[in-house]
């Protein structure tokens, strides 16, 4: 992690596409330097001023003006669809990938996994299994950034963002903030320990055990009174997550992590169709944790059952 | 040429310096070659001042700890580097100097349409700079040039109120100045210079002009917005009381984006007139530069959100952005084949323009092409908020705006002032410039692809050789920019008198005695030809008596 070298380490399964087509970049751009380069220099000796006369015009020629803006042109288009494909793999995560939620503050990074184990600026993963990060800010915007993955987020108040990767080299490597975020920001750096599943499996086990994300959701569902209402009179939270939703107005939305902010902090925002808008807003009641877990509790609500009062 | 005699600078001859020499007769002018040079005062002190934070940046980078300043310093200076050198340097630099110079004279034209409008611009400028530069001193800025929000409009302790105010301020001067320049194309080209005889820098300027009317308005709503968030505490990018931080990004980009062509545009201009006069050629594929400059304008505007790939921006947004990215870089390399295709066959010589010149097209060449890797969007999730971005902005802006700057100061120094500087010297800093450039900027990119992020105070250790390349290339860039300082300013006094042409180029401009008269010529030309005919004996303009309205 720390000695000199001109090209950084490659750690994840999207390092190796960013990889291929930054090569393919710098082949381009060695390239056309060249040619420009070597046309100037050919020119500037080969038509070096030697008398006084004035040299003839040379017009404009069509061909050459068509040439050099269509093989620019497809060359760019080939380099956009590339560009957009190693995009698309590093925003949409696997089915099955690992939740862990992700909290920048002035000037920190609050890491908590799945099984409720928390770190502050290390993110342990183990090797070979898509990991999502839930990513949320207490104030500025930050940035996550792990250079070795070749992924990054802002981190942006007042929305949740996401971003995947799966890691396929044990080691570590750094974690930085990459958006400006005040006094200490370089500062806002930590790291982050590939390691294969069954260390990290006794790393997990290697605290005293912590309440998971939707465990303390459940709590909050029950403490902040959600479950007086979305028992029964309110819509169902059962298989909720991921489903599609009709709004009050028409819209069809998916009920992602973002949707299910706004629902909690602005209620009133947009209402399912067929209810009406008198949840009360609980903007500025609870924290980026509280709700990062309550929506992990809303999220492992598979069985309708799980929700009744009883419970 | 025979109309126009040779007239040594020395001469009693009058001229737009030597017709009054009070301190009053330049506050008050309202001649744009005078504003000019207010203006190119101005931006000198500014350049030099942005400079000297830069040199305090890098220092601090030599060694991977914060020694040399605390991090609020360090914070304080790049900001300011930024903003003095974006707002106070490179946007005005070269429209408000050479444009105001050189455009009407270009045009045959006897001043702007409005000249008190462009005194007015300057000292709008002025002020503006003044109040930012009165944040600087009475305690700094850190929320770095892009003033993100929330973080300038909630969370930092400096003085942001009235650093945007200052940039607010400023925008005026831009706007005014864009307007005048519009006008002033449409209505007052000499008899004859129709628009398809329009010099290069001349359209260049158009295009530019029409960006600053268009975008510099949000600019200045975007930063206005900020400054009423922080002390009014309304929630319009602050998400706890319901704002958004990313409406920020996109009215901010909005203008910034198309800002870089402000900056690019113009030194494109330049470059079509020197290649062209040192090469004794007419330029290749005119029509294609022209309207080039004018696609470049126009897609500038459609490609903001390619600043915010990371910002949460949906991936399909996304792909739109990086397209159309793509897109705005055809017109740029056209530009660059036809400067190459100009050489073919020319009578090539290197004078310090031209050296200049030569520097800008390789520099600009690399800045565009690494601006490829910025639009891939994957890639751009790795290199984006790193050192790639500080190294791809800097070929764009220094490699490429100041370059051409330099280009364009030289070029027209001896008619502006009437004096050749010492050519040599000239040279050897043109070679010290490009060589002390490129340590210092190329360095950056490896440091980018290796994930340095900007703005850092602090950094790993291992990312130290390659900041002290970054540093030493810091130094000998300075050295390049201080020796021109020196021999132009020892010209003024003690260079050569250098007549009306001494390039021998085609331009209105040169039509006329160096330094010009308050009203530019004699009387008005009357254009007949395309431009940059160097093949002639005789330049395609005739000076004519019967013009209604000429001299008096």
């Amino acid at each position: 992690m720390n000695s000199f070298r001109l090209f950084p380490e490659r750690a994840s399964t999207v390092s190796h596409q960013t990889d291929a087509l930054y090569l393919f970049l710098c082949t381009v751009t060695a390239l056309f330097s060249i040619l420009i380069f070597v046309l100037i220099v050919y020119f500037a000796v080969k038509y070096r001023r030697r008398s006084a006369v004035p040299p003839p015009p040379v017009h404009t020629d069509l061909r050459l003006e068509l040439a050099w803006t269509i093989i620019p042109l497809l060359i760019v288009l080939f380099i956009f669809f590339w560009g957009a494909r190693v995009f698309f793999y590093i925003y949409r995560p696997p089915r099955d990938s690992l939740d862990v939620h992700v909290i920048g503050k002035q000037w920190m990074w609050k890491i908590q996994h799945p099984s409720g184990r928390r770190e502050i600026n290390e993110l342990h993963v183990p090797i070979g299994q898509p990991v999502r990060l839930l990513i949320a800010s207490q104030d500025a915007i930050h940035g996550f950034y792990i250079p070795a993955f070749r992924i990054k987020q802002d981190a942006i108040p007042g929305r949740f963002a996401t971003i995947w990767f799966q890691a396929d080299k044990v080691g570590e490597y750094h974690l930085f903030c990459h958006e400006y975020c005040g006094t200490q920001h370089s500062k806002m750096i930590g790291r982050v320990v590939v390691m294969d599943q069954q260390k990290y499996q006794d790393w997990l086990a290697g605290t005293p055990a912590e309440e998971s994300p939707a465990e303390s959701g459940a709590k909050l569902f029950r403490s902040l009174k959600c479950i007086e209402c979305h028992a029964e009179k309110a819509p169902s939270m059962a298989a909720l997550y991921g489903s599609k939703q009709r709004m009050a107005d028409g819209a069809i939305m998916e009920a992602d992590e973002n949707y299910l902010r706004e629902s909690i902090l602005d209620s009133t925002t947009r209402v399912v169709a067929g209810y009406a808008p008198i949840m009360p807003s609980f903007r500025g009641q609870i924290s980026e944790e509280q709700l990062m877990e309550l929506i992990a509790y809303i999220k492992s609500l598979r069985d309708p059952a799980s929700l009744k009062k009883t419970d | 040429m025979s109309t126009v005699s040779y007239q040594p600078a020395l001469e009693p001859r009058e001229s737009y310096i030597n017709i009054a020499y009070t301190v009053k007769s330049w506050l008050f002018t309202l001649d744009h070659k005078r504003i000019a040079i207010l203006y190119l005062i101005a931006i000198t002190v500014f350049f030099f001042i942005g400079g000297v934070f830069a040199t305090l940046i890098r220092l601090e980078l030599m060694t991977p700890e914060g020694d040399l300043v605390s991090d609020d310093t360090y914070n304080k200076l790049f900001t300011l580097h930024g903003v003095v050198m974006i707002f106070f340097f490179l946007i005005p630099s070269i429209p408000a100097t050479m444009g105001n110079f050189v455009l009407p004279l270009m045009l045959g034209a006897r001043d702007l349409a409005f000249p008190r409008l462009n005194l007015l611009s300057w000292y709008i400028f002025m002020i503006g700079g003044t109040l930012s530069l009165t944040a600087a001193i009475t305690g700094g800025v850190d929320t770095g040039w892009t003033f993100y929000t929330p973080y300038s409009s909630v969370f930092s302790n400096s003085r942001v109120v009235l650093t945007v105010l200052g940039v607010f301020v400023t925008g005026f001067s831009s706007i005014l100045t864009g307007l005048n320049f519009v006008i002033t194309i449409h209505t007052m080209r000499a008899p004859g210079l129709t628009w398809s005889r329009l010099p290069l820098f001349v359209w260049a300027m158009y295009a530019t002009s029409v960006i600053m009317l268009l975008g510099t308005p949000v600019v200045a709503i975007a930063v206005a917005l900020v400054g009423a968030e922080r002390i009014f505490h309304l929630g319009i990018f602050n998400p706890a009381l319901g704002g958004d931080p990313v409406l920020f990004q996109h009215l901010f980009w909005f203008y910034s984006h198309p800002a870089v062509y402000i900056m690019i545009l113009p030194a494109m201009g330049v470059i079509s007139e020197v290649v062209t006069c040192f090469s004794r050629k007419n330029i290749f594929g005119y029509a294609f530069i022209a309207a080039s400059s004018l696609a470049i304008a126009f897609i500038g505007f459609l490609v903001w959100g390619h600043h915010m790939f990371v910002s949460t921006q949906s991936i399909y947004g996304g792909m739109i952005f990086s397209f159309l990215s793509y897109m705005v870089a055809i017109p740029s390399a056209i530009k660059v084949f036809n400067w190459t295709a100009t050489l073919y066959k020319g009578s090539i010589s290197f004078h310090a323009p031209m050296l200049y010149a030569g520097g800008f097209i390789g520099l600009f060449t690399m800045g565009g092409l690494t601006g490829l890797f910025l639009a891939a969007l994957g890639v751009d999730v790795h290199v984006h908020h790193t050192y790639f971005i500080v190294a791809h902005f800097h070929y764009i802006m220094v490699g490429g705006a100041v370059m051409a700057y330099m280009a364009a100061i030289h070029y027209w120094w001896p008619k502006i002032t009437g004096r050749l500087y010492t050519e040599w010297l000239a040279r050897i800093s043109a070679v010290i410039i490009f060589l002390g450039f490129n340590l210092t900027f190329f360095p950056q990119f490896l440091l980018g692809y290796l994930g340095m992020p900007r703005r850092y105070h602090v950094y790993p250790p291992e990312f130290q050789v390659l900041n002290v390349m970054s540093t030493a290339g810091a130094s000998i860039l300075a050295v390049g920019y201080v020796i021109p300082l020196i021999y132009l300013t020892w010209s003024l006094w003690h260079g050569k008198a250098a007549g009306p042409n001494p390039w021998k180029a085609t331009g209105l401009e040169w039509q006329t005695p160096s330094p010009p008269p308050t009203n530019n010529f004699e009387e008005i030309p009357v254009v007949t030809g395309p431009p940059y005919q160097y093949h002639l004996e005789e330049v395609p303009f005739a000076p004519s008596k019967s013009e209604p309205g000429a001299p008096v």
